[in-house]
């Protein structure tokens, strides 16, 4: 079985948001019609988008780390607001794995947007139905754009590559193996909801430097400090190296 | 969560309307089984049964208003296999038509008898009628309560209690208002439904503070370091991602101050409870249809801040992600 899904690097990520520009940007042109805003150069604008970037500042003072943390559907396996719509209008693709809603079903009732503990839909307030990403379905599989461009607009707008798309249930994929060995993670694992989309840890690239590797106790050249503790004349180290 | 006047009206409206035709049955089945020693006429529960009808269709009309597209309602009853929200859909109107046909039964005498007991106990055809529809009646009840109660991580929903309570606020306000109607049309009636009705508000009280006292409690379950997943004591949110508000800022959110949310639960906690009983209890001494209406008014008022507070109180962990602009 193929499950597409996103997996977003939080080490790689520098909140440029330009993934949300570029969805916003396709999704908008796209052929399901465009996201509705409200008011969008007044004052309170409010608009549809399928993502976000939002920051988090984790520690206290001087002690700090940005984190700027995407936030998208994350197409889960086990999708709580698929089950509650009244019209079968939201559904979970069974060749990916991509969770949609048809625009032409939608009620607007508005009740997945409750069984989703992420708040991951919104609803159109110009279209009065109900929105989310999509994982760009209508670009992924388009045979006319070269195949490096067959992937979501923001994995393709992402500056540092923070953003990687793949199949999670492939345990040879890029995204299998990022999941599996850069320590990726699901959101709110409390609610059993199985998210696909995955994050990657905050990591910090520590080199740990012992004082032995900063003074070598036989050092030939004697630059440092600290004189050898041996005689000087005797053969050192690099004498046996060969 | 974001209450919704339109669902608000829905769930209380057609509590009313349930609540009064379980009245009614219980009245026909009391007096059929030779509990009641008055016999009561056809036209009261026919004219009680449009009444309990009116409060359905009022309640149905009221959630037209939370729809985006009205005109695709009718797809609504597709998913009953999975959604306690379509299985709403389905038990409303059956619901309704099974009232209607026991109304119209009524109305018309279609009335014959099935059997007699040995002790002269009469089951008349409308009594299976009206037993089939209490069936729906509560299965509409749990259909209802269950759109909420089946949300797991609607923590302060996620309880029988939930379920409980929607049957018993119902019923409660179904019964207060029979008595309202057995004192305008059978007077003899009136101490049958006002006890039933003083019995239904003091046992959903009992419900009500349990559930409130179980929601005062409750330890939600995500926090925002599951929803980020870092593990850090300290975490505060910089930005949102939309500086103007969005959907996610609006529709879960109830947008007032903790003291107005907490103004409402005193609010509802003397309108649906003490202030019904004092009336329902006046009322009932004096035979004055205009104390009992009072009760049935105050109690509807306060059932409407009842299911504010409820939808109010609810909250929903996605707030997590929205707690700064």
């Amino acid at each position: 079985m193929t499950q597409l899904a996103l997996v977003i690097d939080l080490n790689v990520c520098v909140g440029c948001s330009a993934c949300v520009t570029s969805c916003k940007e396709w999704n908008t042109s796209g052929p399901a019609g465009f996201m509705g805003d409200l008011n969008p150069y007044q004052a309170e604008p409010n608009g549809t988008f399928f993502n976000r970037v939002q920051t988090y500042e984790v520690g206290t003072f001087p002690n700090t780390e940005t984190v700027h943390f995407p936030k998208s559907c994350l197409h889960c396996e086990d999708a709580p607001c698929v089950p509650v719509c009244p019209t079968g209008a939201s559904y979970k693709r069974d060749q990916d794995g991509i969770v949609l809603v048809d625009y032409d079903k939608c009620i607007g009732c508005k009740y997945c947007t409750w069984a989703c503990p992420y708040g991951a839909r919104e609803l159109d307030e110009q279209q009065k139905v109900m929105k989310k990403c999509t994982l760009c379905v209508d670009r992924i599989y388009d045979e006319s754009l070269p195949e490096s461009e067959r992937k979501p607009a923001c994995v393709l707008a992402c500056p540092t590559s923070a953003r990687l798309f793949g199949d999670v249930h492939d345990p040879d994929s890029e995204v299998s193996v990022v999941i599996r060995e850069e320590g990726g993670y699901p959101l709110m694992p409390e609610w059993g909801t199985k998210p696909s989309n995955h994050y990657l840890p905050r990591r910090k690239q520590q080199l740990h430097i012992h004082e032995d590797e900063l003074i070598r106790v036989d050092n030939p050249l004697k630059k440092e400090e600290r004189a050898p503790s041996g005689p000087v004349d005797a053969p050192t180290l690099d004498d046996f190296a060969l | 969560m974001h209450p919704a006047f339109s669902v608000i009206f829905l769930t209380t409206l057609i509590g009313v309307g349930q609540g009064l035709f379980l009245a009614l049955f219980m009245g026909q089945f009391y007096s059929a089984a030779q509990f009641l020693p008055s016999q009561v006429s056809s036209s009261f529960y026919s004219t009680g049964s449009m009444i309990a009808l009116l409060f359905l269709v009022a309640g149905l009309v009221s959630s037209v208003f939370h729809l985006g597209h009205p005109e695709r309602a009718w797809r609504s009853a597709a998913q009953w296999r999975t959604s306690w929200l379509s299985r709403e859909v389905i038990a409303l109107p059956v619901t309704m038509g099974i009232i209607f046909i026991y109304g119209l039964m009524q109305y018309m005498g279609w009335d014959m008898v099935i059997f007699t007991t040995s002790t002269g106990a009469k089951l008349p055809l409308t009594l299976i009628v009206g037993g089939v529809g209490v069936l729906s009646v509560v299965a509409l009840f749990v259909c209802t309560s269950m759109i909420y109660a089946c949300i797991k991580f609607l923590q302060e929903w996620s309880s029988p209690l939930t379920v409980v309570n929607y049957f018993l606020l119902g019923s409660a306000s179904g019964f207060t208002l029979a008595t309202v109607f057995s004192s305008a049309t059978e007077p003899e009636l009136l101490n049958f439904y006002g006890g039933f009705a003083i019995a239904l508000t003091i046992l959903a009280l009992f419900f009500r503070l349990a559930s409130l006292y179980r929601n005062s409690r409750i330890k939600h379950k995500s926090t925002i370091q599951s929803a980020i997943g870092v593990r850090h004591n300290t975490i505060v949110q910089l930005a949102q991602g939309a500086m103007g508000g969005s959907f996610n800022t609006k529709e879960y959110f109830h947008g007032k101050s903790a003291f107005f949310l907490k103004s409402v639960k005193y609010i509802f906690l003397i309108l649906v409870f003490p202030l019904p009983l004092i009336f329902l209890y006046s009322g009932m001494s004096n035979g004055s249809t205009g104390v009992l209406m009072a009760a049935f008014i105050i109690q509807y008022a306060g059932l409407v801040a009842e299911r504010w507070f409820f939808f109010a109180q609810a909250n929903h962990p996605q707030n997590i992600y929205y707690q700064t602009i």
